[in-house]
């Protein structure tokens, strides 16, 4: 084995290794350089003019930008809360028991996944303005509440699959040895399930808070001038026009997720990657 | 496993009560209610009233609107066929690379995903803008050659910029942008279950890559062809944000026409048609799915 690849070693052989160098550039190239240009002197956002923090000084003091910000996180904060427990309240369910419907309810809550976007936000938005309207006078962060709960509503399903797939792992003679050994229902679910449910928890929670937080769409139904996300209020900047200012911020949320997305496979060991690959399925 | 519900009905019950109920109030019923709306007319300004009409439906088959439902099948097929060439030698790549290399090919191609797609698209924007990198890199060459003639007495033309942004390409470069991720991993997925003695065995046999590749792998790997051709058209057919940022007035697409239903022209049942039309269109799209993996399914026990 010296240079010659083996018959299926494509990753050796120039053209498979040109191509992916071509979609990784194509992937890539847009991202870095809208992350580099936030650190450029020049307005005019294409030539290079040296170095500054200037745009990200003006990002921090865009008091709209930062209240937008701190509402995403919110948002993304309790909808990820709150959709873990319905997703593993779901999970449980379907792995345990055997009852009429299930058959329904899976494809039920199939539904949110395949829904187009932009017909959950509809949807929602006439929920928020017909059925429930939804006062946003109340304060701060209950004012966010139609938009907490759209976002619930489509991420608990995905958090559901998640666990029921680290459920399925489950040795069920530890559930009857348990049992035999005094534990309740409830100390069952506490000491023995949700140790084993735990990579999947996170990994759900992981993907509950990206989905919110990257949610513009049914958002962008939902929200009104008062409860501005981040996504919504970078919307309204780039429809402006492209500036450094907005790069600034992008970059900002970038970081954030790349962050968080590393922190999950750190603490996780890699679980997230499969789940996510499986979630494209 | 598949323990009866009677036998412990407190614990089902309190499993499945706040889920089945969120799941119904807070998002079969707006779904339901858009439905009715599709069969309603807008009686004032606020007030529709649903009596069971049909003629939101019959506007929406309207050749104006045929052609824009007709546009956005048209893009999304384009823009599926485009990841699925572009994204088959990808996921060939990452199949046959080594374990190390594999892990690291995958988080290359998945993280732009966990990048916020209005953020992705903004990004194509400065790329892609008259003063944008593709025409300021086209410009340097441009500039250069212009530079050469001149020594012999020719100088060319002023560099006139492509316009690139706000037009049908834009929409398709910008959906095949990123849609492509969600091509490569179901094909990755069936590529990497596939019998490697099959491929050993056909070069072994004197057949090219080529050769090997038409017959054997594309054959094998027909169905994350099938799932990474869905993943990719669905979304690709509803998409607002691509179309609305970088279309031109000319590639609208289904999902803006929704929009625009629901925000300016205030024609609430109308647009609710609309969105129904996209949704029945989604559900084909899985059924026809489903019936193909089902048919192959068959084909091969028997």
């Amino acid at each position: 084995m010296t240079d010659t690849p083996g018959p299926l070693e494509y990753l050796r052989r120039w053209p498979i290794r040109a191509w992916l160098a071509v979609v990784i550039l194509y992937l890539y190239a847009p991202l870095v350089t809208l992350m580099a240009f936030s650190f450029n002197a020049s307005k005019r956002n294409i030539v290079w003019r040296g170095f500054t923090l200037d745009w990200y000084r003006a990002a921090f003091a865009d008091q709209d930008l930062i209240v937008a910000f701190g509402n995403s996180l919110t948002i993304a904060l309790i909808s990820t809360v709150v959709s873990v427990v319905l997703g593993a309240l779901t999970a449980l369910l379907l792995w345990r028991f055997r009852f009429p419907a299930k058959a329904l309810l899976e494809g039920a809550l199939g539904l949110p996944i395949v829904v187009p976007e932009i017909c959950m936000g509809v949807a929602m938005l006439v929920f928020f303005t017909e059925v429930i309207p939804w006062p946003t006078s109340l304060a701060w962060p209950l004012n966010l509440g139609a938009i907490i709960i759209s976002h619930i509503s489509f991420s608990f399903s995905f958090v559901a699959i998640v666990i029921r797939g680290c459920l399925a792992s489950f040795n069920r003679e530890l559930e009857e040895a348990a049992k035999d050994l005094g534990a309740g229902e409830w100390r069952i679910f506490w000491d023995v399930l949700v140790p084993h449910m735990q990579p999947g928890l996170i990994a759900g929670a992981l993907l509950a808070f990206t989905l919110s937080l990257d949610d513009f769409v049914i958002t962008f139904f939902t929200s009104g001038p008062d409860t501005t996300t981040f996504p919504v209020k970078v919307y309204s900047m780039v429809r402006f026009s492209v500036t450094p200012e907005v790069n600034a911020a992008s970059t900002i949320l970038i970081v954030l997720t790349v962050a968080l997305t590393a922190f999950a496979l750190k603490i996780s060991g890699g679980t997230v990657v499969a789940v996510e690959a499986g979630e494209g399925l | 496993m598949d323990e009866s519900w009677r036998k412990a009905k407190a614990v089902f019950a309190t499993l499945s009560a706040p889920p089945v109920i969120w799941l119904v109030v807070f998002f079969l019923a707006p779904l339901a209610i858009i439905w009715g709306y599709s069969f309603g007319n807008n009686k004032s300004l606020t007030e529709i009233a649903v009596d069971g009409t049909f003629a939101n439906y019959v506007h929406a088959i309207k050749p104006l609107y045929m052609g824009i439902i007709f546009k956005s099948f048209w893009f999304a097929l384009i823009t599926t066929a485009l990841c699925l060439v572009v994204g088959f030698p990808v996921a060939i790549a990452i199949t046959f690379a080594s374990q190390r290399s594999k892990a690291w090919l995958l988080l290359l191609i998945m993280l732009p995903f966990w990048t916020n797609l209005l953020i992705r698209t903004y990004a194509l924007m400065a790329v892609l803008r008259t003063e944008g990198y593709i025409n300021l890199t086209l410009a340097f060459f441009y500039n250069g050659l212009s530079r050469l003639t001149a020594l012999t007495g020719h100088p060319l033309a002023m560099f006139q910029p492509l316009e690139l942004l706000h037009n049908n390409f834009a929409v398709v470069f910008g959906l095949v942008y990123v849609q492509l991720p969600f091509m490569v991993l179901p094909l990755y997925a069936a590529l990497d279950r596939l019998d490697r003695s099959l491929l050993e065995a056909s070069l072994d046999l004197g057949a090219g890559h080529l050769t090997t590749f038409a017959r054997v792998v594309i054959p094998l790997a027909v169905p994350g062809i099938i799932s990474g051709v869905l993943v990719t058209l669905i979304p690709s057919v509803g998409a607002y944000l691509t179309p609305d940022l970088l279309g031109g007035p000319s590639s609208q697409m289904i999902a803006n026409v929704i929009e625009r239903q629901f925000k300016t022209a205030n024609d609430w049942p109308f647009g609710a048609a609309l969105s129904f039309l996209l949704m029945y269109m989604t559900f084909l799209a899985i059924a026809v799915q489903t019936i193909l993996s089902r048919g192959r399914r068959g084909r091969r026990e028997a």
